[in-house]
């Protein structure tokens, strides 16, 4: 159990594709903009990683070592046309504003990684473990910048004001150089947090990033 | 100048909506490769030349699939083309240039995860570009992404004799710097007038 627990877990921190692992910044960085797109982002790529990562698994033993790779490729593909008309469906607006981005899930190295590195190697249950681990791991990641993008960009979250009317939004948090920046601040956070605990320096007064 | 010309469509590929900078693809290979400056310009090279052949290639599928009405395999099939595209050039690396090969380790294979060129070949896709345009589309997202990691090399090269806090060392900082490129890169915006 506490094995199962800690496979599951480990994508949400210790091993969280973005922060950590610095996997498939693409859509983390294009679509974060507002909280909405980040979200929908997250679990349509959660969904193509649990697909693909079940069918791998379970198919693991008929597919040919040499052309394995190419397998996991069609594979996941698969999932992404499926994601990509449901969408459609569902919401032609949010369609739109993620654009090609959904199609490019099927470039997403942390799914083509996952289906590689774990549900290759591992039974059903324990890869769905980690499909829903890293997939919510990814989700959060976007949430994260998403909000602070949105927030200080528009001054909103979800599309609902937060701040009042005296509030001058930061429109560079929305453009393309917000998302760099915002990550990158991100994983300061992180890596500070990180020295903090090593160092075992509640205080931290060497820690300081400037 | 009008919008579908081929000299607006190589500069708005390469410049005003650089792949890297300003639409976000390809980030991995730009923030993995960029350490050096010689091997992100023939890193470059290698993506211009596998978009080149996508993107011709994809433009010739395109109208198979349409004229089978088959649109839904799209992406399995534009996905398929660049991987042997990506075979192609790592089998030419392997044997004209070595160290080369050696020297873009994992990053060379990984051009088929690269998202930059999936991108591309949808992009001429939903503009419906003609032949020539997709060629003109595709030697400027090319050198949009050569150019962008050419600076990325350089800026980072200085970087390494600067003095920084550990803590911002490695992918912090790295997208720090690509933000302010991307934030210089927004200047060109006015060139589309």
């Amino acid at each position: 159990m506490k094995e199962n627990t800690d496979t599951f877990l480990k994508g949400l921190w210790r091993e969280n594709p973005v922060f950590v692992m610095l996997l498939g910044m693409c859509p983390v960085l294009a679509v974060s903009n507002s909280v909405i797109n980040a979200l929908a982002m997250g679990l349509a790529t959660t969904f193509v990683l649990i697909g693909s990562s079940t069918l791998v698994s379970l198919l693991s033993r008929f597919i040919p070592k040499q052309v394995r790779i190419a397998t996991y490729i069609v594979i996941i593909a698969t999932f992404v046309t499926v994601v990509d008309y449901l969408i459609q469906a569902i919401s032609l607006d949010l369609y739109r504003a993620l654009g090609a981005f959904i199609q490019l899930i099927v470039v997403n190295c942390m799914i083509l990684g996952r289906a590689e590195a774990f549900a290759s190697k591992n039974p059903l249950g324990k890869s769905l473990l980690d499909a829903l681990g890293m997939g919510a791991g990814f989700t959060l990641a976007l949430l994260c910048l998403g909000s602070v993008r949105e927030l200080l960009g528009n001054g909103s979250l979800l599309g609902v004001a937060i701040f009042g009317a005296g509030f001058q939004p930061w429109p560079i948090m929305i453009l393309p150089p917000g998302g760099f920046f915002v990550l990158g601040g991100w994983l300061l956070l992180f890596a500070w947090l990180q020295e903090r605990r090593t160092a075992r320096r509640p205080e931290g007064g060497l820690a300081h990033a400037d | 100048m009008p919008t579908d010309s081929l000299p607006f469509i190589f500069l708005n590929a390469c410049l005003i909506n650089n792949f890297v900078l300003s639409t976000f693809l390809g980030i991995c290979p730009f923030l993995g490769v960029s350490g050096k400056l010689q091997t992100a310009s023939r890193m470059g090279l290698a993506v211009m030349f596998v978009m080149l052949v996508a993107s011709t290639c994809a433009y010739g599928i395109n109208f198979v699939l349409v004229a089978f009405e088959v649109e839904y395999l799209r992406l399995i099939c534009y996905i398929a083309v660049i991987a042997s595209a990506v075979q192609l050039v790592e089998m030419l690396m392997k044997k004209y240039s070595p160290a080369l090969f050696r020297s873009l380790g994992i990053y060379l294979p990984l051009i088929t995860t690269n998202c930059a060129i999936l991108g591309l070949a949808l992009f001429q896709t939903f503009r419906e570009y003609d032949f020539l345009q997709c060629l003109a589309y595709a030697l400027g997202a090319g050198a949009g992404f050569s150019l962008a990691l050419i600076i990325m090399a350089g800026l980072r090269e200085k970087l390494e004799l600067a003095d920084m806090p550990s803590l911002a060392r490695g992918a912090a900082v790295s997208l720090m710097l690509a933000g302010v490129l991307s934030l210089a890169f927004m200047g060109f915006a006015g060139l589309g007038g």
